[in-house]
């Protein structure tokens, strides 16, 4: 690792203001920061730790609105009893990442603002129609995720929370890669008053996307059924040493399949 | 540099580190806490778990400076003077380790998972609880059986203690 810099922010405010030393980062679990910088694949100069603001810690569920803030850890997320009943599909999301000692560190907010194209967050807040909220404005998640580890954050724009409506009904269904525990595919398909929407991670060239295909058929009924024999393109879909493009578009089926059936139980 | 103050084991230790120092180098070349091993390097195998502020954490992807102000535990923290922790002992017992280089990580997850699960264990939430910790020789068997056997001790152990404050 190069040298870096490392400060403590006491606020977002305070961290804002961080950020403007040098080439600053935000760091929050740093479960992907810290062994990008081992292997010099990012190389900071200043290091702005998020982790300890109380204000951007725990998970709120009032009705129907769910807040979680950006620092909450994915063990948090997993165990959070209010969660668990506003919308348990998420609860078991977060429980799918990583490792314990992984999901310990690791946070939602760190995650969404790295948007890797296997992470798990970006298909259920795609799904879930979630706002991201920062510190200086909130986006639609629909217009949050870019493309390959991009974002619409702008430079020294810090994520504060993310927010949504509990669905009716959700569940998410991950292929995963078995070295690595990362989706090959991950689906993630929720039903709620604005009808039914299905984010796929894992396997887009450009990152996580909505299946139109998959939506349309669920729309007519949710029902895992509605996909028997459902052919999704392989078109735009990723292949590397895991798995080709064909191979992730019958999977996507498959994991849409086996999250409609669970989201019905 | 930093100045870098934490509880270690029970002992409030402090000395300045370059910001970019792992936590278990810091552990280590530091401290000489040598029980705490690094594996991978790549946060994948866990030889290098150690609890901070009570919970499981891999000290490779972690900075010393990240760990400033917590409770920290490793290895040499379990046992009380002669006396094996219960999961140490368990190991023990039931042949949890050949050549022990992942087994300070492997204690350390265990206690952590045992104390997240005060319901009990069974062998299939031990194995996917073990994802995070690799072993090249012993087939996880019998670090299974060591885990769910302290488990089970470990329960006991606090019912007694409970009926005695009663």
């Amino acid at each position: 690792m190069y040298a870096v810099n490392y400060h403590r922010a006491a606020s977002v405010a305070d961290a804002a203001k961080l950020m403007k030393s040098g080439d600053a980062k935000l760091l929050s679990g740093g479960m992907t920061l810290i062994p990008a910088m081992k292997t010099r694949l990012a190389a900071p100069s200043d290091l702005v730790d998020l982790s300890r603001i109380k204000d951007l810690q725990g998970v709120k569920v009032s009705g129907k609105t769910v807040t979680i803030g950006a620092a909450t850890t994915h063990h948090d997320v997993a165990n959070d009893e209010k969660l668990r009943k506003a919308c348990p599909a998420l609860a078991h999301l977060a429980s799918l990442i990583g490792d314990p000692a992984v999901r310990h560190k690791g946070t939602i907010g760190g995650s969404v603002a790295n948007n890797d194209p296997a992470a798990d967050y970006p298909a259920a807040l795609l799904a879930l129609g979630a706002t991201i909220v920062t510190n200086k404005r909130e986006i639609a998640a629909a217009k949050f995720f870019t493309g390959l580890f991009e974002t619409a954050l702008k430079d020294g724009e810090i994520i504060t929370a993310v927010s949504f409506t509990a669905p009716a009904r959700a569940a998410y269904e991950k292929f995963r890669n078995p070295a690595s525990r990362y989706a090959i595919v991950g689906v993630f398909v929720a039903k709620g008053k604005d009808g039914v929407s299905v984010a796929v991670t894992g396997a887009g060239d450009e990152g996580v996307f909505r299946s139109k295909e998959i939506e349309a058929a669920l729309a007519k009924n949710f029902a895992a059924s509605a996909l028997e024999g459902l052919k999704v393109p392989a078109k735009n879909l990723m292949t590397d040493i895991h798995a080709s493009a064909e191979y992730r578009a019958s999977l996507i089926a498959v994991m849409a399949k086996r999250a409609v059936a669970a989201a019905s139980a | 540099m930093s100045d870098v103050s934490f509880v270690v084991n029970g002992k409030r230790v402090s000395g300045a580190a370059e910001d970019r120092t792992l936590l278990v180098h810091f552990l280590r070349e530091n401290l000489g806490l040598t029980g705490t091993h690094v594996g991978c390097d790549t946060s994948q195998c866990g030889a290098c778990v150690v609890h901070v502020d009570g919970r499981a954490v891999k000290s490779c992807s972690m900075l010393a400076v990240q760990a400033s102000g917590s409770t920290v535990v490793t290895i040499e923290g379990l046992a009380n003077g002669a006396d094996l922790h219960p999961v140490q002992a368990a190991f023990k017992e039931h042949h949890g380790l050949q050549c022990g280089f992942c087994t300070p990580g492997m204690i350390m997850t265990a206690t952590d998972m045992i104390a997240r699960h005060p319901e009990g264990l069974d062998e299939a939430t031990v194995r996917t609880e073990l994802e995070g910790n690799i072993c090249r020789c012993t087939g996880y068997h019998n670090i299974v059986k060591a885990i769910l056997a302290a488990s089970k001790t470990m329960a006991k152990a606090s019912k007694g203690k409970a009926k005695q404050a009663a």
